[in-house]
């Protein structure tokens, strides 16, 4: 039943979009791999883990986009989620590196040894294996999340309060996480990966590999979320979007449907920060801050909230333009996004996806509204009376 | 410890010498300063007795000389110099001058315990007789902390002369310290022991567990009851300290989230560029002051008070224009305001980073509010005070504005009842511009104060705005009273907090509390009682 749900009845433009992207796992990688340096079709190795940077944003701007877009859940700490799926991974590679630290010690990371530990913490056991820690990628950020949302959507927190109290608690992960006695490495975060799954992080075949994760789990992630809202349970939330309290009225039970949205959104958002520790190779509580989640927010509203697609192309050009921006103009690059924060929401709420699908069901109503008045005028020329009277019920629709 | 003491008194000294002498009166004493050079020790000892019976101000750095062996003359006697910075050079020791033909004989003046002794004494007797009432104070403290018995009959000198109370107190506590390390008899032990305890502070104890241990036995269950005591004194000052940092803290909180209580409480704006307009009062402070520095220099002492209105009126302005040319469009969106008002507050960091750099920029304490004061146990800097001071009376000036003013009745009645203010002739769109300037300017306030006890960066209003936001959300949106409760309780909890927990955890523990606490009560301690199930 799952697998009918999820392979059934899609938007024509979710398929092209999930074969698109998984036409990108196959092709970037191969054309790292494949075509020779300097040849104009070769990827070159610095943008592979870019590129997969920019993936690993678009799961996590589409995971904010299922919340936001489709519930009406401003969160501000999604950038937490991220986070927290970026450590359980982290701490997995950190086990990983083993003795071949700086202090060559078989069992503890590097910084524990520098802060005269002398065991391992009890909650870094069971990091050494990957299945455990790819487990910890989902339980930890969906526990957090299920957790605060049952609190919060229990007591009736909503619009601004909400996001607000979400701020809140990635501004204190922040600090927790920056304090050395946390044992996640404080202030210098986690560093230094040496293998994942056997294979040298830095070698370009991992990397490609990498990347080609990340695409397919995007992909997989925008079939999930496409087969959630175009579900029944979609269209519910939907309505809770639009007016809780009417939701709430007609008999649906608006908090649970809330949390579960909230924890499938919160599982992706740690995926997306699992897959971007080993392409960047650092994991620091920096990524807790609040201005983080923040940018999270405007990659979805410049694509487009409550469109699928709009997050995923949102992330990728803020993040391109970032990128191009803070190489050539660093100075400029805080006025340009926050310029693109003020001129989103005054020029275009929907975002550039809603916006053009806006654009593109006006023009198709106007063919339709030509077609009528077309016939009405042929039929009019012909037998003015009859022409009326097919025209009104249609007027009427 | 003493050569220390010594060596601050004689910068003390040297710094009232530079204010106080003229060149004449130094030549009065030239001879004097000779005598140094000639004689066995017993004339030397005389010669010192004199220059201190002298009365000048430079003599205190004369004797420290002599006592540090910097001092030479002729073996035969005549003219005394001071060693020079190079090897070899010397200089007038009354005018510091270099001097280049010196005697050839020249040998250091020799030092024996005699004269050492007979220097410490006039040494202490120049400070403790000083006619400066801040050098006395000064010389009765080192001599509380650093009581020695030979220095009993100059304290006792000096008591009978003593005129001001607080340098009398400090003398006699010491005279009871020296009495405690002398063999005096028992009960005036009992009495000294009685005088330190009334003093009640942290050098009481350390003084009594100092006396503790080589007291005779009949005086230890009276040293150990007053030690008790003075423990139990302290913990109560303990906690009062920690009610005035708390309120102290408050305060800040409060003069951060008393403009958002404004913007996001009155109005319902999400503005988070709300730090951003705090940091831009705290560099309208710093432009304030480096103006007024350069055109008025004799005013800079006062250049706050110019300061506050500045900034008032600047980020007042600031805030209208952003109102006029963002917010207005956005009214009944607050999601997208947040997100406006963040994109804002980036373009105006990155501004201000532009325009005077990402460094932090020194804003100077004026004079009357830096230095300490002390209430019993308890003591605090003069900031602290003017801060909670300044915050409360921008909190009532705002309340009697709210309530007592056209401009807050037309306010309360747009956040109210928009369309029915509308038709009763309220310019809606001026008022909303008027109130987020209001807010706006308040921020700007709030920041002339934090520029005084925190780093004037770009970054200043980022640490603020999250707090801010709890304290407003915590309190209850809507309710100035409740942003006032919010802000001290928040402080207060927090300082409390922070011996047990250390100031990080402290503050992870609040953000978790009131994240739980709106699970409560989500709309805050004092909430707006209405029926509407949304607003």
């Amino acid at each position: 039943m799952i697998a009918q749900m999820l392979f059934s009845r899609h938007e024509k433009k979710t398929v092209w979009a999930i074969g698109l992207i998984l036409l990108v796992a196959a092709l970037v990688p191969l054309s790292n791999l494949l075509i020779p340096d300097g040849n104009f079709l070769h990827v070159p190795d610095h943008l592979v883990p870019l590129l997969g940077k920019y993936l690993c944003y678009a799961l996590l701007a589409l995971a904010l986009d299922l919340v936001w877009g489709y519930c009406g859940i401003l969160s501000l700490g999604h950038g937490a989620f991220f986070a927290l799926g970026g450590y359980a991974m982290g701490m997995y590679l950190m086990r990983q590196i083993g003795d071949r630290g700086v202090y060559a010690n078989p069992l503890l990371p590097d910084f524990m040894v520098f802060l005269n530990w002398n065991e391992l913490p009890w909650y870094w056991y069971g990091f050494n294996h990957f299945a455990f820690a790819a487990l910890m990628v989902f339980l930890v950020p969906g526990i957090l999340a299920f957790v605060f949302g049952w609190f919060a959507f229990r007591s009736r927190v909503t619009g601004v309060y909400l996001s607000i109290i979400t701020q809140a608690m990635t501004y204190a992960l922040l600090l927790a996480f920056f304090r050395n006695e946390m044992g996640f490495g404080g202030n210098n975060g986690l560093t230094d990966f040496k293998e994942i799954l056997g294979y040298n992080v830095q070698a370009s075949g991992t990397r490609a590999t990498l990347f080609a994760a990340t695409a397919i789990a995007l992909a997989l992630a925008l079939l999930l979320s496409s087969a959630i809202v175009r579900s029944k349970y979609g269209k519910v939330l939907v309505g809770v979007r639009d007016a809780e309290s009417r939701t709430r009225f007609l008999g649906y039970r608006v908090e649970n449907m809330k949390l579960f949205i909230f924890t499938v959104s919160a599982m992706m958002a740690g995926v997306a920060g699992a897959l971007y520790v080993p392409q960047v190779g650092i994991i620091n509580p920096g990524e807790f801050a609040p201005a983080n989640s923040i940018e999270v927010v405007i990659w979805t509203a410049v694509g487009g909230r409550g469109t699928l697609i709009g997050p995923i192309i949102g992330a990728v050009l803020v993040n391109f333009g970032k990128s191009i921006f803070t190489a050539a103009f660093p100075e400029f690059w805080l006025f340009a996004l926050g310029a693109l924060f003020v001129a989103t929401t005054l020029f275009l709420p929907k975002g550039v996806v809603g916006t053009v699908q806006q654009y593109l069901a006006r023009r198709q109503e106007q063919k339709k509204a030509d077609a009528i008045e077309k016939a009405y005028q042929e039929k009019a020329s012909a037998k003015p009376d009859a022409a009326l009277a097919t025209l009104e019920p249609q007027a009427a629709e | 410890m003493y050569r220390a003491i010594q060596t601050f008194l004689v910068a003390l000294c040297l710094l009232v010498s530079c204010l106080a002498t003229g060149l004449r009166a130094q030549e009065d004493i030239r001879p004097l300063v000779d005598a140094l050079g000639a004689g066995g020790f017993p004339q030397k000892i005389e010669a010192v007795g004199a220059l201190a019976a002298s009365g000048d101000a430079k003599v205190a750095e004369i004797l420290q000389n002599l006592s540090d062996g910097k001092l030479y003359a002729p073996k035969t006697g005549g003219a005394v110099y001071l060693e020079g910075p190079d090897a070899g050079s010397y200089v007038d020791v009354l005018t510091g001058m270099a001097v280049a033909d010196v005697p050839g004989n020249l040998a250091k003046i020799r030092l024996n315990n005699g004269l050492r002794g007979a220097i410490g004494a006039a040494l202490s007797q120049l400070t403790l007789l000083s006619p400066d009432r801040a050098a006395r104070l000064a010389a009765s403290q080192d001599l509380l902390k650093d009581a020695n018995p030979d220095n009993l009959e100059l304290l006792n000198s000096a008591l009978a002369k003593e005129q001001d109370a607080e340098i009398k107190a400090t003398m006699e506590a010491a005279r009871a310290v020296i009495m405690l390390k002398t063999d005096a008899s028992a009960e005036d032990k009992k009495a000294a022991i009685d005088m330190i305890a009334a003093r009640g502070n942290r050098d009481a104890l350390a003084i009594l567990t100092a006396a503790m241990d080589n007291a005779p036995d009949d005086l230890k269950p009276a040293i150990q009851t007053n030690i008790d005591s003075i423990n139990r004194s302290l913990a109560v000052w303990d906690v009062f300290q920690n009610i005035w940092y708390g309120l102290s803290l408050g305060s800040v909180l409060l003069l951060a989230a008393i403009g958002l209580a404004i913007t996001f409480g009155v109005m319902g704006i999400i503005n988070m560029a709300h730090g951003e307009m705090v940091m831009l009062g705290a560099y309208t402070t710093y432009v304030v002051q480096q103006t007024i520095n350069t055109v008025a220099p004799g005013m800079s002492d006062y250049s706050l008070v110019f300061a506050v209105p500045a900034a008032f009126v600047f980020t007042g302005l600031v805030g209208i224009a952003i109102e006029r040319s963002v917010i207005r469009w956005l009214y009944g969106r607050p999601l997208e305001t947040l997100l406006a008002t963040w994109g804002i507050s980036l373009i105006l960091q990155q501004a201000i980073r532009t325009i005077f750099g990402p460094t932090n920029r020194q804003v100077d304490n004026p004079s009357w509010m830096s230095g300490v004061f002390e209430i019993g146990g308890l003591s605090s800097t003069w900031n602290r005070l003017w801060i909670i001071l300044f915050s409360l009376s921008v909190f009532v000036a705002l309340l009697l504005l709210l309530k007592r003013s056209k401009f807050g009745l037309q306010m309360r009645a747009v956040t109210q009842n928009r369309r029915m203010a509308s038709s009763m002739g309220i310019r809606t769109p001026w008022v909303d511009a008027l109130t987020f300037g209001l807010g706006s300017g308040i921020a700007g306030m709030a920041g002339v104060a934090l520029s005084q006890i925190d780093n004037v960066s770009p970054d200043l209003g980022q640490s603020y705005i999250i707090d801010s936001f709890m304290v407003v959300v915590f309190g209850g949106v809507g309710n100035l009273w409740g942003t006032l409760v919010g802000a001290f309780s928040l402080g207060i909890a927090n300082k409390f907090l922070e011996p047990y927990a250390g100031a990080v955890l402290g503050k992870i523990i609040i953000l978790i509390l009131i994240i739980l606490f709106i699970q409560r009560r989500p709309r805050g301690l004092f909430a707006l009682k209405g029926r509407a199930i949304e607003q």
